[in-house]
């Protein structure tokens, strides 16, 4: 007799539960991978978090944040970042029923808007360390460089992703290679704003408030 | 979008086989635009405000801010509670008990190896560092 | 602006003769491998069929090759300090010096738990799981391409500091304020930040990858509850490689901000605070030993039901035994330094969970144990290292819970006590466990057997040197020796380092066994040729030919229980009817890519270039990475569809000559 060929013929269950039903499309394994990968990007940020919170006074007599922080930008930053996510659902929408127009203009504002952050968040530091308030001072200010910035940058590679991906629809359409990718692409986009919610509360808002 | 099966992808919306009533999706994402901006709004109110104590604040942003982030996942992640997505959900809550020890953890560990390092205070050692 | 940045000819160091020599060596090896693939014309073959596989199983053989090659490096730093340390007794100051010595104990550490241990447990993972898991490979293929060839551009760049710059000093963890710029102005420290950065991402990357495939990739059937231990181990690893790696990145980030931008999170002055390092690297470093010590319990649980013909005792308490070690080692970190200044409820807290963690893998302990219990118990080589491990696991362990008492560690922080505990875990634990799963699963990837007495002689010479070696140095951590010793003064201890030498040439007596066993088995590999199941094993990758095909089954496999061969096995020799005919259909592959090859190099190129700060170099590199990637988000075509008949003249084949 073969045994080999037995392992593709057991005997199955009645109705196999969710963990049985083998693997997964590949829209999900995708997703799920990426959703892990944010996870840990996320714990990136945690690490960074701690330190800020550790540094936060080690302002060795320069400048605090409160002294520093502009609450009339970080609203502006928030709410372009806010409305970005917003803008992008609208995409994500758009990309499922495969309409192109709708899904280029989405991207467009999208963009538009997380480039206006980006603007936003340049010039504040521009302004600070045209006052001397340069990483370099303190510990403080190294870490919140660090912390807003490593946000910044990765606010920086989502808009070089997102022109890419708008490439790639033109080029390839919507194929499902594609739409795995955008679907990616929104999981990162709203997850940097949830991000930003932690930043812009613990840094600038806790900075600023007496 | 997912065909009818145990499990669905984050960041997809629950197709109309798993959740019959499911509102529109432009009115799920508007509404989390509204409860986002609200909450944003009441944040930078407590940060100003003079009406809470100092501790109230902190603890008013802390509480805001979660619920921010609940919006997003909820109104623009989709990640719900439904059986469909307890891979999703059950990965997000490893996650954040990372987070959590890693901060908390970091947090208590300096605080108190600082204070047991008898570091002068922040002013005298800014006084001997000028430079 | 000098266009090689801080690189001329004076980073060679030529007035070293000992790592000129070993250099030279280096090279000479390098040399007659490159010669030795000429002569062969093999460049063609190794380029399509390894260098640009996304075949999990080729790329786990390279990750065990990768890391038996830093193994011989690795094992010479150890062989050099242990010589060293014999003689350089009362006023002797050995053969060498300070400087030397500090990048010789910095780079052994950082090579023996980066570039061997991490990349032959995720070796071991990459080839297994998948067909443990009943599918054809991982969620994702050419990322797990990309992983294995970034971990091998941080070995590279370790490799490059022997013959150009230095390595450095300051120890494998790189404790501030010494590896900051002020005190380390070198490339030392750097060499080591970046090829730490770039490997760590390809971890990570393979992390993501596991995880994915362990949680969404399974056979029809294969329940969580029904997965092998192995697999469950290699989900509890992954998910510590997810959670842990990210913050190694952030701190060993936030030291480069320090050294390259003048940054001050742990600088001396400034505000900056040395202890956020040493917490930040161990919140890393303690889940990094779970990562490296869990799948050698899986090994071990693999291996000890297949010897003894018995099903694991205790599947459930082993799955949550596991998973309770992979949250708990979160909450222990603080114990690699409760000397350095926290209060006594810290350090309390911390003890308390160190001592809690030593017990989930207790009861690991007892279910092998009871699983080798009334069963008919066949002392292969891989059983030989499994009862190894047992013996000496949890003597390391003890005193692991030992020093887990905050007083205790008082006396014996960072004495050879300590060395003396961590290699009897790490050798004992991960090192026993891996070359358990390199000789157990040596003939599925290579259809042949490594020869049984080369293997017995090689366990024998590494238990026995291991105690050789290892326990003088708890009698001398108990007399106060402390670690890292250039020279000391104190003549009563050298008795017990000269032994401890002898030890560790009894060593290299079994590595070198280990080498003869390789040469060996290849040269008689034609006697020792073996079917798809040389040890009657009870898990689905004994039912694939040795070596399997790319596509791993030919026929998707279907589960209906635990131990999932060895119940279809029974089934089959119970009913005894011929099995229904199989169908097969074409399978869809994916392809080949260069994508990890070449993002390796501009890895290296980045690497290197930010070592020797020639800006212009580093920027080319991340531009060419950039495009590498746009290369590969592109490409039209990511598979190629195997036909039917190729898969089914295979699968008969096999099944021709596995028919009993």
């Amino acid at each position: 007799m073969n045994i080999s060929v037995a392992i593709d013929s057991a005997p199955q269950d009645a109705l196999p539960s969710a963990s049985e039903a083998g693997p997964a499309p590949k829209r999900i394994v995708v997703a799920y991978g990426f959703w892990i990968f944010l996870l840990s990007d996320i714990v990136m940020f945690s690490a960074l978090f701690a330190s800020y919170a550790v540094l936060v006074h080690a302002t060795a007599g320069g400048p605090t944040g409160a002294q520093l922080f502009n609450q009339v930008t970080v609203a502006i930053e928030t709410a372009c970042l806010l409305v970005s996510s917003y803008t992008c659902g609208l995409m994500s929408l758009a990309i499922n029923s495969r309409r192109y127009l709708r899904t280029y203009f989405g991207a467009l504002i999208t963009f538009a808007l997380g480039a206006a952050f980006l603007t936003l968040e340049i010039r504040e530091f521009a302004s600070m360390i045209a006052i001397g308030a340069t990483p370099e001072r303190s510990a403080f200010l190294s870490a919140f460089f660090t912390l807003v910035g490593c946000h910044g940058l990765h606010v920086t590679l989502g808009l070089i992703w997102l022109a890419v991906m708008m490439v790639q629809v033109a080029v390839m359409g919507f194929d499902a290679t594609v739409q795995r990718r955008l679907l990616c692409f929104s999981l990162f986009w709203h997850a940097l704003d949830i991000v930003w919610v932690g930043l812009f509360t613990v840094v600038y808002l806790m900075g600023v408030s007496p | 979008m997912t065909e009818a099966r145990y499990d669905r992808a984050p960041g997809d919306r629950p197709s109309r086989e798993m959740q019959a009533s499911a509102p529109a999706p432009l009115f799920v994402y508007t509404t989390g635009l509204f409860l986002a901006v609200l909450l944003t709004a009441t944040s930078f109110w407590a940060a100003n405000t003079s009406l809470l104590w100092p501790g109230g604040v902190a603890l008013g942003l802390a509480v805001l801010a979660i619920a921010q982030m609940g919006v997003h996942l909820v109104f623009f992640l989709h990640v719900t509670t439904g059986p469909e997505s307890t891979n999703n959900v059950l990965a997000l809550a490893f996650g954040v008990l990372i987070v959590f020890v890693v901060v908390a953890g970091s947090m208590w560990i300096m605080a108190d190896m600082n204070q047991n390092m008898m570091m002068p205070s922040a002013e005298s050692i800014n006084l001997h560092m000028q430079h | 602006m000098n266009l090689l940045g801080k690189l001329d000819w004076s980073a060679i160091p030529l007035h070293e003769p000992i790592i000129m020599g070993a250099t030279a060596f280096m090279v000479l090896v390098v040399l007659a491998v490159l010669g030795f693939i000429t002569m062969k014309g093999a460049w063609l073959y190794l380029w399509r069929e390894w260098l640009t596989s996304v075949d999990h199983k080729r790329i786990g053989v390279m990750y065990c090759v990768l890391a038996l090659v830093m193994l011989l490096r690795g094992f010479s730093d150890a062989i050099m300090m242990r010589a060293q340390q014999a003689v350089a007794a009362g006023g002797a100051q050995g053969y060498l010096p300070p400087e030397h010595f500090d990048q010789i104990f910095s780079a052994h550490g950082t090579i023996m738990i980066f570039f061997m241990a991490m990349p032959f447990v995720v070796g071991l993972m990459n080839f297994a799981v998948p067909l443990q898991l009943g599918v054809r490979d991982v969620a994702f293929p050419t990322l797990n391409s990309v992983s294995f060839w970034l971990t091998a551009s941080g070995a590279l760049l370790i490799n490059v500091s022997l013959a150009v710059g230095e390595f450095s000093k300051a120890g494998w963890w790189g404790y501030p304020p010494l590896s900051e710029l002020q005190f380390s102005p070198g490339v030392g420290v750097d060499y080591y930040l970046w090829s730490l950065q770039i490997s760590g991402l390809g971890t990570l990357l393979a992390g993501i990858n596991f995880v994915t495939t362990i949680l969404k990739m399974r056979a029809p059937g294969m329940s969580y509850m029904r997965m092998p231990v192995f697999c469950w181990t290699a989900l509890a690893t992954n998910l510590l490689i997810v959670a842990a790696f990210p913050v190694l990145t952030a701190v060993l980030a936030m030291l480069l901000l320090d050294r390259y931008l003048g940054f001050h999170f742990f600088t001396n002055d400034a505000g900056g605070n040395q202890m956020l390092y040493a917490n930040l690297f161990w919140v890393w470093g303690h889940p990094e030993v779970y990562i490296l010590v869990l799948p050698a319990f899986g090994i071990f649980s693999e291996v000890v039901p297949t010897f003894s013909g018995k099903p694991l005792f205790g599947y459930r308490s082993m799955v949550a035994a596991t998973m309770a070690i992979c949250i708990l080692s979160f909450l222990v970190w603080l114990h690699h330094f409760f000397t350095m200044g926290a209060s006594a409820n810290v350090n309390g807290f911390f003890g308390v969970m160190s001592m809690i963690i030593a017990l989930p893998t207790g009861a690991k302990v007892f279910n092998w144990l009871f699983t080798m219990y009334g069963g008919r118990v066949r002392f292969s080589v891989p059983v030989l290292w499994s009862i190894g491990f047992m013996i000496t696991f949890v003597i390391g362990g003890m005193t692991g819970v030992l020093q887990a008492v905050p007083p205790a560690d008082f006396q014996l922080h960072n004495s050879v006590f300590l060395i003396a505990h961590f290699h009897n875990v790490i050798i004992g634990g991960v090192v026993f466990g891996v070359m358990a799963g390199y000789n157990y699963w040596f003939p599925k990837a290579f259809g042949f057997a490594l020869d049984e007495r080369w293997g017995r002689a090689a366990f024998w010479c590494w238990f026995v040197g291991f105690y050789l070696a290892f326990m003088p140095l708890y009698l001398l951590g108990l007399m106060g020796m402390t670690r890292r010793m250039q020279h000391y003064d104190d003549l009563s201890w050298q008795p017990w380092l000269l032994l401890a030498m002898v030890g560790t040439v009894v060593i290299l007596a079994g590595i070198l066994c280990q080498v003869v066993q390789l040469v060996v088995s290849i040269r008689n590999r034609d006697r020792l040729r073996v079917t798809g199941d040389p040890w009657n094993g009870r898990t689905l990758e004994w039912a694939t030919a040795s070596p399997p095909p790319a596509w791993n089954f030919a026929v998707q496999p279907r589960v209906a229980g635990r131990d999932a061969l060895w119940s279809s096995k029974q089934r089959a020799l119970a009913t005894k009817d011929e099995p229904p005919e199989r169908v097969y259909e074409p399978i869809e592959m994916p392809k080949n890519s260069a994508t990890g090859f070449v993002t390796a190099f501009f890895a290296v190129v980045i690497g290197f270039a930010m070592i020797w700060h020639i800006w212009w170099m580093a920027g080319l590199g991340v531009f060419g990475a950039f495009v590498t990637l746009l290369a590969f988000a592109f490409r039209r075509r990511s598979e190629t569809e195997v036909p039917a008949e190729q898969i089914a003249r295979l699968d008969r084949a096999y099944q021709a000559g596995a028919a009993v």
